[in-house]
């Protein structure tokens, strides 16, 4: 996955390996939509649910405002409570200080329950290399893990996998009959092989939903319980979290709780929300506080809201260019519409691609718990690789074509050859009638072809 | 530089002008009957709900439904025939993986989400919820609440080293989105409301 040789290939490459098989792209693009559904129908039960969005936001941009001060706060509170606290200033020093912790209590073997930023960080691979083994606790990422792939979703980590895939690698991996691929099955099958391991492990690292500067807690949402039978079993409790992360008070988990849930799942909420305000008597906590270019991000005027984001994956369940090609097409760890716009502060050249792979249909913002301007940002993004010279030759034309077309939305509309130009280069700005004039509509319907044909299709009516 | 000075002297520059924060505003529900919208939301979510008159009562039900329980751990003393009581606080953990039943009281439930309210004041060790193969908790019905805020408004300056909402037996839907109960924690999620 990593390395910065020019052979890595771009999201469009990926999402065409995706679309080989087209049944399969119909079947994540349905039960993506399916689950944005979900989504739908959880949020209009609360009459208040466009207030609680805005106060949620408000609430993430006073954080922002502020981090400085509540980054001391809820260091200071925590150590109070007796957490032992880290700061990490990369994932490189994130995965040492992770590392230095393990050795100190000479430990070899590791749960871990779902953690996006130890994905970003490549901590597995790191530890690996170091001779300690993970295991990885949810069961989606536990099926990645078998797979020895990355996850596809940061909530639903193994949304691309057919149940026919899982139930062969359970069967190699922990002897499950062959052929056998029912999902109640399978999960008690990776029940009875987790307990066993939740039982003998020493040390549990765990990822971190919210921090609460107030009182030097931090709170842990999870459906399976993984995140507490590693954590409460352990000796050693590891939790890691990204800066942003913070909430100036307990009481904003109030606000937080109801929209993440419903977001994420369609789910009222998740079926454990834990608070950790102190570790258990004669046993070690530890917090790592990690930046790795969050503060750069910060410091990115058009970019910075994106730092408000809670990880709730709404974004990507409504996107229909996530949908249709795939989170490994993203090739980062944060896939979809919100990942495109945190990998190019990164690493600029390896991920300029990105921010290209959208429609601009501006469905994500709509979808969005803490109204981040997703879509916004996507197209700043695109003007920045551009002019930064990161962009490819054709995208370099397209964007000229599309700063133009944005320029004049009658030009745009009119548009004769520049405009079938425009598709033929860009073709992932306009089809569908998806383009930003289009911010009114909460969703437009799921496509029904495939990304192949839809791609050419779109590539044919510029020869009409 | 640490770390440490060197990430908070980048946040100091970076952060933008401090946009002040502002008081949640109050949410209210208009549910008439909070322990009818907590038990359709409990019922939904996999739990089973049992409006009850006494503990006694509730241990009648239990011992119904899971009549093949052989290690039961429950902190009510209404239990003494029938379970152990609660592991004193440093009892290791890992001697709790065989437990079949753990009856525990719950401070709040919440009708919204049917989520209650549990911290290490009724635990006597954190774990416990969880690895037990079925976990029964109980709630007085004055203790459940419209929404989450009411929740916050009654735990926001509460103490306490651990607290958990639990909303409904374990669960996962990672293989092909269909929902399977009894992913890593509780199989099964029995809701006394003591009326
Ligand atoms: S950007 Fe918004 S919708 Fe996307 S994952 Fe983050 S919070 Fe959820």
């Amino acid at each position: 996955m990593t390395g910065d040789t020019k052979a890595i290939k771009d999201h469009a490459a990926l999402a065409d390996a995706f679309n080989a098989d087209e049944p399969r792209v119909n079947w994540h693009d349905e039960t993506l939509w399916f689950i944005r559904q979900k989504r739908d129908k959880a949020a209009h039960t609360i009459p208040d649910w466009e207030q609680l969005r805005e106060t949620a936001s408000r609430i993430k941009h006073n954080v922002l405002s502020n981090l400085h001060d509540y980054l001391l706060q809820f260091e200071s509170n925590a150590k109070a409570n007796g957490i032992i606290v880290h700061w990490a200033a990369d994932a490189a020093e994130h995965n040492q200080i992770v590392h230095a912790i393990l050795q100190k209590h000479k430990v070899d073997r590791i749960v871990k329950s779902k953690s996006m930023l130890t994905e970003e960080c490549h901590l597995n691979d790191y530890l690996a290399e170091n001779g300690i083994e993970v295991i990885d606790t949810d069961l989606g990422e536990r099926i990645v893990q078998l797979a020895k792939e990355p996850p596809s979703h940061i909530v639903l980590p193994c949304i691309h996998k057919k149940k026919e895939e899982i139930g062969d690698l359970f069967h190699e991996h922990l002897g499950t009959p062959a052929g056998m691929a029912d999902p109640q099955v399978l999960t008690e099958a990776a029940r009875q092989h987790l307990r066993e391991t939740f039982l003998t492990r020493r040390a549990a690292l765990t990822g971190v939903n919210f921090a609460i500067a107030e009182t030097g807690e931090f709170v842990i949402c999870t459906n399976e319980g993984n995140a507490d039978m590693g954590a409460h079993l352990a000796d050693v409790h590891i939790a890691c979290m990204g800066i942003e992360k913070l909430i100036p008070k307990r009481e904003h988990l109030g606000v937080f709780l109801r929209l993440l849930a419903r977001s994420a799942t369609g789910q009222p909420i998740t079926t454990y929300s834990s608070h950790f305000k102190k570790p258990r008597e004669g046993h070690e906590l530890h917090l790592v506080l990690v930046d790795n270019g969050r503060s750069t991000q910060l410091g990115r005027e058009n970019f910075r809201n994106s730092l408000k984001c809670i990880r709730c994956g709404a974004c990507m369940n409504t996107c229909p260019v996530y949908r249709r090609s795939g989170g490994h097409s993203y090739h980062t760890a944060v896939a979809g519409p919100i990942g495109s716009i945190l990998a190019p502060n990164l690493d600029m050249k390896k991920n300029a691609d990105l921010p290209f792979a959208s429609t601009l249909c501006g469905s994500c913002s709509n979808v969005c718990p803490v109204k981040i301007d997703i879509h916004d940002q996507l197209y700043k993004w695109r003007q920045v690789i551009v002019k930064e010279g990161y962009a490819d030759k054709k995208k370099r034309l397209g964007m000229k074509a599309m700063t133009q077309a944005f320029a004049s939305p009658t030009t745009f509309q009119l548009a004769g050859k520049a405009g079938r130009w425009f598709m033929r280069n860009v073709p992932f700005v306009v089809n569908n009638n998806l383009n930003p004039w289009y911010k009114q509509r909460e969703m437009p319907a799921p496509p029904k072809e495939s990304f192949g044909e839809w791609y050419q299709k779109n590539r044919k009516k510029t020869d009409e | 530089m640490s770390s440490r000075d060197s990430i908070l002297a980048a946040v100091a520059r970076n952060q933008p002008e401090l946009l002040p924060l502002q008081e949640v505003p109050s949410f209210a529900s208009e549910e008439a009957n909070l322990g009818e919208k907590f038990s359709t939301v409990a019922v939904s979510i996999g739990s089973k709900v049992f409006r009850v008159q006494s503990i006694e009562e509730a241990k009648q039900i239990l011992l119904k439904e899971h009549s093949g329980a052989r290690r039961v751990i429950s902190v009510f003393p209404e239990f003494a025939d029938v379970a152990e009581a609660s592991p004193v606080s440093d009892t290791d953990p890992h001697t709790l993986a065989d437990v079949d039943l753990a009856v525990l009281p719950a401070q709040l439930g919440v009708a919204e989400n049917a989520a209650l309210w549990v911290t290490d004041a009724q635990l006597p060790l954190r774990v416990l919820p969880f690895i037990c193969q079925n976990l029964a908790l109980v709630v007085p019905q004055q203790n459940i609440i419209p929404l989450m805020h009411h929740a916050y408004d009654v735990i926001g300056a509460q103490e306490y080293g651990f607290g958990t909402f639990i909303a409904g037996p374990s669960k996962t839907a990672d293989i092909e989105q269909s929902l399977v109960l009894g992913a890593h924690g509780a199989r099964t999620l029995s809701v006394f409301i003591l009326v």
